[in-house]
């Protein structure tokens, strides 16, 4: 055969060669078809440990019961019981270390989020009490007259 | 050349060629008949209770803070949705901000089209509905992923590879549920996992402890004494677009035909 037959195959078979190469080194040794079979177990494995090592932020009431002791009892003894600490004071992280306080939202909006009157008596929301959020004392933090931790008394 | 000559040449160079590729493995059919039945003893399902739902919208904003879903941005991992059916027949819906900080006007939120007031007597009933990825046993998702970057894991949870993913959104599109999105910072899909760094550690998902009215529940299929198993067996539940046989297994309480 003549040459300028094998130069461009020799060219086009270098070049397969190089990519399979490429791929070898490339793609993990841990990449292939696992548990779930070709159609939906073609992956990574070691992409599973990646996402449990997500660091957690939320740590529950419990946890908070530690060092707030008197809030803890006063909110589980109140018609707020079933709201976690952390859906008003934000995620725990790695309080106390970092950060060393929590904020505080004290946003009208966050009360109304369950309180807001909405004209829907079959819903469950319907089952809460509500107010007209702009009417009723429109402009003032609900926390400077009711107590968060324990709704059924006022603040004095 | 002569013809003897050709044939003799092609073959060469045609077992030349297989031979490389054999030895390399792209392929291997075998594997591919890999055993449906995967081993074991979790599988993670989910149960929402929309009678319990009050849309205060804490689950979503647990959700986004917890798994570092940009706050601002408007996509989330999960959501809650606003039915008004009203007297004439229409369903009005509406999910703003995925009801982050849940709903605080009876207005309903139609995005450009701005807010629409629905007088109080046309109402016939309102509900919430939450939703998050259903961990689909078929997910369409996983099968149109062209590189191998989202999965199903053995747990049954599907999860996107970050480091893997190219951002072509195949599977933005094919889930029929609209629950995956471009991450803004990461610029990949993004998907609600169950909070799998939670439950594989005995934790409940974000969501699931936020919420104050124990609308949504995680449990286990493989523990018979699971209290989601229990309710699963037990009593009526419904599934989202059960017609698209993709195998849901977010489970619903209370579904009526107008939830789409």
């Amino acid at each position: 055969m003549k040459n300028h037959v094998w130069r461009p195959l020799l060219v086009a078979l270098g070049l397969v060669a190089f990519i399979l190469l490429l791929r070898v080194i490339l793609v993990p040794d841990d990449f292939g078809i696992h548990d779930r079979g070709y159609m939906y177990g073609w992956y990574r494995s070691s992409n599973v440990q990646e996402w449990k090592n997500v660091t957690v932020k939320y740590h529950g009431s419990k946890g908070c019961q530690e060092c707030h002791e008197e809030n803890y009892q006063e909110v589980i003894a109140s018609p707020h019981a079933d709201i976690q600490c952390e859906n008003c004071h934000g995620p725990r992280g790695e309080h106390p270390d970092n950060p060393e306080k929590l904020s505080i939202d004290r946003d009208r909006a966050l009360c109304l989020r369950c309180h807001q009157h909405l004209p829907y008596p079959e819903s469950a929301r319907g089952k809460l009490p509500a107010i007209e959020g702009d009417k009723h004392h429109a402009g003032e933090v609900c926390v400077s007259c009711h107590n968060p931790h324990d709704p059924t008394q006022e603040v004095k | 050349m002569k013809r003897r000559d050709f044939c003799k040449k092609s073959l060469l160079l045609a077992g030349g060629l297989v031979l490389p590729l054999s030895a390399l493995e792209l392929f291997n059919p075998a594997r591919l008949l890999a055993e449906r039945s995967v081993p074991g003893d979790s599988r993670w399902i989910f149960l929402v209770d929309t009678h319990k739902c009050t849309g205060c919208g804490f689950c979503v904003k647990a959700c986004k803070l917890e798994n570092e879903v940009p706050y601002d941005a408007n996509v989330t991992r999960t959501w809650v949705e606003r039915y008004v059916v009203t007297k004439d027949g229409n369903t009005h819906i509406d999910s703003p901000k995925g009801a982050r900080d849940g709903f605080l006007t009876a207005q309903i939120d139609n995005n450009h089209a701005g807010m629409k007031t629905i007088p109080e007597d046309e109402i016939s009933k309102a509900f919430f509905v939450p939703k998050l990825c259903n961990q689909c046993d078929n997910p369409p998702c996983v099968q149109v992923c062209p590189v191998g970057a989202t999965y199903q894991t053995a747990d049954g949870v599907s999860l996107v590879d970050r480091k893997w993913c190219i951002g072509c959104g195949y599977c933005i599109m094919g889930c029929p549920y609209g629950v995956r999105f471009f991450h803004p910072v990461h610029h990949v899909a993004e998907k609600c996992n169950f909070c799998y760094h939670r439950i594989t550690q005995g934790l409940k998902s974000a969501c699931v402890d936020a919420c104050p009215f124990g609308a949504r529940m995680i449990g286990n299929l493989r523990d018979p004494n699971d209290p989601v198993t229990q309710v699963i067996m037990t009593q009526r539940v419904n599934v989202l677009k059960e017609e698209y046989g993709t195998k849901p297994q977010v489970f619903y309480l209370g579904l009526t035909r107008e939830v789409k």
